[in-house]
């Protein structure tokens, strides 16, 4: 018998049985001789296979198509491996049914309504295999680029494509390359933001996970393009798997000679280093990314200058997330118009999302931007479980707000969401159902920024802590209208005072939810005490 | 008060002022202050009428119908808070007096141990001479609130008066246009200054 | 050397290329008010107190780092930069432990001078009362956490001018403080030389000399400054 089983053993699944999973399945196959239906089959552990929310999953493949199990069990691994290692001679594998596991239908628009680039080879190939990253394809743009030597039309390819930065600020990717490369000085740094670090968010992680050769081949290109010798990936030490995945595929591609001095016979070298985080959410905001590079205090600095001009070390840097960097490969193979073509006038290609939350399908799907909300929610996330409705739909973490329920129409692009007070964000998409309190929700996101803030300045250090005070005195019921209106002017103090994005968008969950859930708010209020004998001016 | 300009519209002008005094948690120096106004207090007698003060008056309880109060001290213990909640409803123009009143000053350095029972475990048991006992005498010792905390945290205030104390010129400053109908506007570091 | 001609607070000012908002304000007799700033030490933009409106950005900017640019029309003291700094100066004043009455800075602080400034009679926002610490194992100074409103001076003067490094910023947020050595004790820690330079420029009492009592310390920034000026113009007879 002849099929793939692939194990989805990233970091979700892998904790919920799928390490399991592929240990067992594996013995079976190790274990078979010939002419044991197991004997013939292929298993792969492999990145995020998307409805992480239905984990641990078991895909199979065989000459019949493809087929998805869930609701794998660390106690149903067992009979699964089993099942398998008892199948009767002749057994096809598709029709195969691995007991304690439920079909999952890849006909739904959950997988139909997707369109994946960047995540093309998730989820296919066995992350800590360069040979099977090459046999998809990674390094094929690199090679071809190196070959035709022309850094300028790169850059003018990625500009043309309309991507734009997928960290959330929605900065033109094609622009900061061209302004980086236009930088005098014979050394230049690329650096990739891998510091994911909003609550609801992992869409970056499924990339590193699942795809690292992906990303180091784009940010190959990019340090090519504007002339950079020296790398860095600053990654979130929360993310050991993706840290491991990075360290094999950077060691696998310098053996290969896609990393490192000449490249692919070329005379372009790029030295490429990891850096882990030591757990501070500060560290993805560039200026203090760099100083954490540097072995310095994660803390931010007043911009400008920017990155750009004086960046790592001094030297003039280009920092992009990792979507972003993972968004170039594939831009480059289907070509800037095709690209373009696939996201709204404004917002080129495709996002990626983790779908969390109250919704019943919930995990990590590439959509083209500009795809109403609603679609990802209600169409493909199946909408809010158990007779529930959806209230709001959080996006952009601790820096952004939510939607509510009657604006789900609103396309996912940066201009739309920054409309309604939300932003795009790095593609953290929270469903919330008709049972939460959005008062709760911004209370939880200011606690985070509490925790979070780096101190360096008043507003943030201070004033996140007034603010968290504040939303714990509404929750308990014992704000007036007073209180109500010192969150709110304080809120704005704080965004408009504080020196870096983190203090300047702390506030944005409280205002997003009194614009649109005032009466949330409303509600707690206690009532007015009994006025005073006489009124005073 | 003679003139409608000020929170004094119920005034006549035929009646003087009723002022009052309270001194919560605090070390009085704030009323000392006010006894350094010396001669003006002569001409205070003539505007106002002490209805209630530790320094100027006998009278036990919170009358009401005063129209203005200067209360200081924190409001550290059970008899402040309900004295505090008495001069809020009986009071037209309260003023918190001082930078104890104001922001809770020395008597609030204890909120630095989190809580009246650790207060009152390190003055009487930990820092005792041996036969440390902590008190208890329900109706009279009044039970310590969990913090002590200024006035205007608890009940609404019309003005602030800082200092550590405040200057008696200083006191003169926010009483003088009161006592005249006025309203007094207090800034620069000779009436505001902390400390 | 070229010249920028900007407008601030309706007045007309040329200035050489490179001022910052700050400076041209204070030459012209503006104050801005500032905390972490001190003229001899780098910038770093952290107390907000000195943000300035700019015609033609919503953004508000620090005076301290922004360079003066042709033609700006700046605003130093709208009645919304007034109520911005009087926050700034409640949030500093609640997330501390500062009683002015028993203060060694007591009458020569200049966060007490800048609640005056700001005309904060007292804070909207609730006092937090955290528990901190005093450090008193160096020899000659002491260091009161409660008072310390993280300016960094201390921290930039030891390093910039001193270049022992003796102090730095540990934890984050609300639980930042400021650390001798490797949080050791400050008397511990061998890099100190015991000039005193953090105690002259720290604005509050946060960093005293031993012995000091209640307002008997007064910060003198103008030493650093003397000291600074002498080293950058080798001129060191006054």
């Amino acid at each position: 018998m002849s099929g793939i089983l692939r194990v989805c053993t990233a970091a979700g699944c892998a904790g919920c049985g799928g390490s399991a999973l592929r240990e067992q399945l594996g013995a079976v196959i190790a274990a078979a001789t010939t002419g044991d239906p197991a004997s013939g089959l292929a298993l792969k552990g492999v990145g995020c296979l998307g409805p992480c929310g239905e984990g641990a999953l078991l895909e199979l493949e065989s000459a019949s198509g493809r087929r998805l199990f869930g609701g794998i069990t660390p106690e149903g691994v067992a009979a699964v491996a089993a099942s398998l290692a008892n199948l009767s001679p002749g057994t096809d594998l598709g029709t195969w049914a691995p007991p304690a596991a439920r079909p999952i239908d890849l006909e739904q628009p959950f997988f139909r309504l997707q369109k994946r680039l960047v995540l093309e080879h998730c989820g296919r190939i066995d992350p800590e295999s360069l040979a099977e990253a090459l046999a998809a394809g990674s390094y094929g743009q690199l090679r071809r680029v190196l070959q035709e030597n022309r850094p300028e039309a790169v850059i003018e390819q990625v500009r043309r494509s309309g991507l734009r930065g997928r960290g959330g600020g929605g900065y033109p990717t094609g622009l900061k390359w061209a302004t980086v490369a236009r930088m005098p000085g014979p050394e230049k740094v690329v650096v990739c933001n891998a510091d994911e670090g909003d609550p609801g968010a992992f869409m970056d992680r499924s990339v590193l996970e699942g795809d690292p050769h992906r990303l180091l081949e784009g940010m190959a290109i990019a340090a090519w393009a504007v002339g950079a010798s020296r790398g860095f990936i600053y990654v979130r030490a929360e993310y050991p798997m993706a840290i491991a995945h990075l360290r094999t595929a950077i060691a696998q591609a310098e053996d290969q000679g896609l990393l490192g001095a000449a490249i692919a016979g070329s005379a372009f070298g790029f030295q490429l280093e990891l850096r882990v985080g030591a757990g501070a959410f500060v560290c993805g905001e560039e200026t203090a990314l760099i100083h954490s590079i540097e072995g310095q205090r994660g803390v931010p600095r007043p911009r400008p200058p920017y990155p750009a001009e004086v960046g790592v070390f001094g030297l003039p840097t280009l920092i992009n997330n990792v979507e972003t960097f993972a968004s170039v490969p594939p831009l480059l193979a289907i070509g800037a118009e095709a690209y373009a073509a696939i996201g709204t006038t404004n917002s080129g290609g495709t996002k990626v999302f983790s779908l969390t939350g109250d919704v019943r399908l919930a995990g990590v799907l590439e959509v083209p931007m500009g795809t109403p909300i609603a679609t990802i929610v209600e169409t493909m996330g199946g909408g809010a479980p158990d007779g529930h409705a959806i209230k709001a739909v959080q996006t952009g973490g601790p820096s952004g707000g939510c939607v509510p329920a009657n604006r789900l129409d609103t396309p996912v692009d940066y201009e739309s969401l920054q409309e309604l007070g939300s932003i795009m964000g790095s593609g953290g998409m929270v469903v919330m159902d008709d049972s939460t309190s959005m008062v709760d929700v911004a209370c939880f996101f200011m606690a985070f920024c509490r925790e979070e803030s780096c101190g360096k300045c008043i507003p943030c250090r201070s004033g996140t802590v007034q603010l968290h005070l504040l939303l714990q005195k509404h929750l308990a019921g014992e704000a007036d209208a007073a209180d109500l209106a010192q969150l709110e002017s304080l809120c704005h103090m704080v965004k408009d005072t504080s020196l870096c994005g983190l203090g300047q968008s702390a506030p944005k969950p409280v205002l997003s939810t009194l614009r649109h859930f005032r009466g949330d708010y409303l509600a707690l209020l206690r009532p007015e005490p009994e006025a005073t004998p006489e009124p005073v001016p | 008060m003679s003139s409608g300009t000020g929170p004094s519209s119920s005034a006549t002008s035929s009646r003087k002022v009723r002022l009052a005094t309270v001194w919560l948690a605090g070390c009085s120096g704030c009323h000392m202050s006010f006894l350094d106004l010396d001669e003006w207090l002569l001409e205070l007698a003539e505007l106002a009428e002490i209805v209630y003060s530790p320094v100027g008056s006998d009278v036990k309880t919170y009358p009401e119908g005063v129209d203005v109060c200067l209360v200081e001290g924190g409001v550290a213990n059970a008899d402040n808070l309900e004295l505090l909640h008495q001069v809020r409803t009986r009071t037209r123009v309260l003023i918190s007096f001082g930078d104890c009143a104001i922001t809770a000053n020395i008597p609030g350095m204890r909120n630095m141990l989190h809580g009246a029972d650790p207060v009152l475990r390190k003055a009487y048991l930990e820092l005792a001479d041996g036969s440390g006992q902590l008190p208890h005498a329900p109706g009279i010792v009044p039970e310590l609130l969990e913090r002590v905390l200024p006035v205007h945290e608890l009940v609404p205030v019309e003005l602030y008066l800082p200092g550590c104390p405040p200057s008696a010129a200083r006191i003169r400053a926010a009483l003088e246009p009161l006592l005249q109908g006025g309203w007094p506007e207090l800034s620069g570091a000779d009436l505001i200054r902390f400390g | 050397m070229s010249v920028r001609t900007l407008r601030i607070d309706g007045r007309d000012l040329a200035v050489p290329e490179g001022t910052t908002l700050l400076q041209a304000a204070r030459e012209a007799g503006i104050a801005i008010p500032t905390l972490c700033h001190l003229e001899g030490l780098s910038p770093v933009a952290a107390c907000r107190l000195c943000l300035v409106e700019i015609e033609g950005t919503d953004k508000l900017l620090p005076a301290c780092i922004t360079p003066a640019s042709e033609g700006m029309v700046v605003q130093t003291a709208t009645p919304r930069l007034q109520d911005i700094r009087r926050t700034v100066v409640e949030l500093l004043f609640t997330e501390g432990n500062h009683v002015c009455a028993i203060c060694v800075a007591n009458g020569h602080c200049e966060l007490q001078d800048l609640a005056v400034t700001t005309g904060m009679d007292h804070s909207r926002l609730p006092y937090r009362f955290p528990a901190r610490r005093v450090d008193l194992s160096h020899p000659f100074f002491g260091l009161d956490h409660n008072r310390c409103i993280l300016c960094t001076r201390c921290v930039r003067v030891c390093d910039e001018v001193e270049g022992a490094h003796v102090w730095d910023v540990g934890w984050r947020g609300e639980h930042c403080r400021i650390i001798a050595g490797l949080d050791e004790p400050w008397g511990a820690v061998d890099a100190c030389t015991n000039c005193g330079k953090c105690v002259q420029v720290c604005p509050t009492g946060a960093l005293f000399h031993k012995g000091d009592t209640t307002a008997e310390k007064h910060d003198e920034p103008a030493q650093l400054q003397a000291l600074v000026h002498a080293r950058h113009h080798q001129q060191w007879n006054p």
